[in-house]
């Protein structure tokens, strides 16, 4: 049985932000990366079914410059077998088609029993990829998966939907499943994990080989949501911070009377 | 210019994010027409024409027979524009149905600017202005961005629907959340427990300083993922709503789950590290300060008082 991961490296979301140059994208000075949260989950789950199905084979993904090969190594002594990292430095310039274009092109008669790719990606947040993946490979597809069983050629899922419902869904592999927070918890590597992974193929493919399609969309403009106004904003030594914070609560609101 | 608005029901109940979808194409000044696999004993209040297709012969959830009637609603009505919330449903479908039409997608619009789709990029800290280059396109709205400015009325032209095949996913049914335990909406004050907490002890320290103000904690997500905290003390749109006299988030960024369950709460103080933090654009008072010293000096002048 062949899996494939599909991960994506995003800066920290506690950094401070800037805009680049063109004005179209954050610019990637001064930021940590890591693995895409989501991803995590999908990476888990790959190592989880392994574990399961021992003679399944784990390939993991990741299109993106010379410095994502930092977040496919940790997929790798996570438990992935191999890795291939497409590569393109100006990978923010992609639209999700494209992103999902360059996947299907990759895992075209590959013979890949499963796909999982993250609900979403924390810096662009489309949730498109891998329902769109599906579409170009014509496999059936679920989202924002919570729970996944497999057995004999059939995936068990639980999909996540609001107000904490749950829907239970059925789908034969071939199939792409999109995973969402809190479907595993993600194991960190070991120390022996991370040395196996160094001896683990790593292929490298240029991005302009497997991108054949056109965006549909542009970025023509990133900027900094307006505050809304009137919060107030402390700053200083906390003993003086608490002493502020009792005495707006005693002026705005009735819960310390 | 025409819409076609993707209306969502579950276990025959309209939901109500298929108004929302109503006040955006109003903002374009577009014409509507709605889509709905639905009851006919559940009608959308909407005085436009409906392509219905019976829940009960379909499914709730069937996603390639959902593409299949939106595709036939499609060719006969040649919108320019499809609407979906962007919901559990409407993230889901909306990605198939864009590809089987060609069209350009922009997930998450919450707000026009120039014309354009703007759509949140980093958990909220950024924007993003999109320029579509297809003249087909298919938006999914985030919930509440919108808002109907009057209360939904009028009957719907019904044109029925016959169900297509099935396709290969397989409902099998839903199941409820597990309800009881604490009631975080009959509290007065809710005061959260976020990742910024670090590792599981500090719950105490939250939970503490909801003692000193009698209320009750709460949490995100991660940190009932994490299994720090009950799920149902979960606060956001797959956890509860509240809207106490005071929300304490300690340790919360601020992502959209997050604040669609207690963004209506009366006064509401973030503790947070990170001054840019998007909590701060809806928290009327923003402590910049390490929760980890800050919580308990604070629960200790408040139980001096
Ligand atoms: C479909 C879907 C549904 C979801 N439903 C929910 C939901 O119901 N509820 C929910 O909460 N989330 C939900 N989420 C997840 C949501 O998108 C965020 O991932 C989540 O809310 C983040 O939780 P957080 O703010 O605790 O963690 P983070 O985003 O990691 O934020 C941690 C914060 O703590 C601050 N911090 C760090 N250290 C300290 C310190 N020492 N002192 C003070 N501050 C510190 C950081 O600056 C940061 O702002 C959902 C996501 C999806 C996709
Ligand atoms: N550059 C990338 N390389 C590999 N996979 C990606 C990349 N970008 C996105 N993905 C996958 O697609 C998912 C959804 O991303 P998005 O549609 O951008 O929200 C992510 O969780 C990843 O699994």
């Amino acid at each position: 049985m062949k899996i494939l991961v599909c991960i994506k490296q995003v800066p920290d979301m506690e950094a401070k932000f800037k805009i680049d140059g063109a004005g179209t994208w954050y610019a990637r000075t001064d930021l940590a990366w890591r693995m895409n949260e989501y991803d995590e989950y999908a990476v888990e789950q790959a190592i989880q079914l392994k574990e399961q199905e021992q003679e399944a084979d784990i390939t993991v993904l990741c299109i993106g410059g010379e410095q994502v090969k930092e977040t496919i190594k940790k997929a790798l002594a996570m438990g992935c077998d191999r890795a291939v990292h497409v590569a393109m430095e100006a990978v923010s310039s992609l639209e999700p088609l494209q992103i999902a274009g360059i996947i299907a092109e990759f895992a075209r008669d590959q013979g890949f029993a499963l796909i999982f790719t993250g609900m979403q990606s924390q810096d662009r947040g489309s949730g498109q990829v891998g329902l769109l993946v599906a579409e170009f490979l014509t496999l059936p597809a679920v989202s924002t998966v919570v729970e996944f069983a497999y057995e004999a050629g059939m995936a068990t899922v639980r999909r996540e939907l609001e107000g904490g419902t749950r829907a239970c869904v059925k789908v034969a592999t071939p199939a792409v499943i999109t995973c969402q927070l809190g479907l595993n918890s993600p194991r960190y590597p070991t120390l022996p994990n991370i040395m196996k992974a160094k001896k683990k193929e790593l292929r490298t493919i240029p991005a302009g080989e497997l991108l054949k399609v056109a965006p549909r969309q542009e970025t023509a403009k990133l900027f900094f949501p307006e505050k809304r106004g009137g919060g107030e904003v402390l700053e200083g030594e906390i003993g003086e911070l608490a002493d502020r914070v009792i005495q707006i609560l005693k002026e705005k609101t009735t819960v310390l009377s | 210019m025409k819409s076609l608005l993707i209306a969502e029901s579950r276990q025959g109940k309209v939901l109500g994010g298929s108004y929302e979808l109503m006040a955006f194409a109003g903002e374009l000044a577009s014409d509507t027409v709605m889509f709905l696999v639905g009851s006919k004993e559940a009608l959308p209040a909407y005085g436009g024409r409906l392509y219905l297709a019976d829940a009960a012969e379909v499914g709730d959830y069937n996603p390639e027979a959902h593409r299949e009637l939106i595709l036939q609603v499609i060719a006969e009505e040649n919108p320019e524009m499809v609407l979906f919330c962007h919901s559990s449903y409407g993230w889901d479908l909306a990605p198939r149905v864009a590809s089987a039409l060609g069209a350009a997608q922009v997930s998450e619009v919450v707000a026009l600017r120039d014309g354009m789709p703007v759509v949140p990029v980093c958990n909220g800290k950024l924007r993003r202005q999109v320029q579509v280059a297809t003249t087909r396109r298919v938006f999914t709205l985030q919930a509440g961005a919108f808002s109907p400015s009057a209360e939904p009325s009028g009957t719907p032209e019904v044109i029925k629907m016959a169900a297509p095949a099935p396709g290969r996913v397989e409902f099998c049914g839903y199941e409820q959340a597990a309800v009881g335990g604490v009631d975080l909406g009959k509290a007065s004050v809710v005061v959260s427990a976020g990742r910024g907490i670090g590792k599981p002890e500090n719950v105490k320290m939250v939970a503490e300083l909801a003692r000193a103000l009698g209320g009750e904690y709460g949490a995100s997500r991660p940190v009932v993922d994490a299994e720090w905290v009950e799920h149902n003390r979960q606060v956001g749109t797959t956890g509860q709503s509240v809207a106490p006299k005071l929300y304490v988030a300690c340790g919360i960024s601020g992502a959209i789950q997050h604040l669609a369950g207690m963004k209506k709460s009366e006064f509401i103080v973030a503790i947070n590290t990170d001054r840019d933090a998007p909590i701060g654009e809806i928290a009327d008072l923003l402590v910049v300060a390490d929760l980890k010293q800050f919580v308990p000096l604070l629960t200790a002048k408040l139980q001096a008082r």
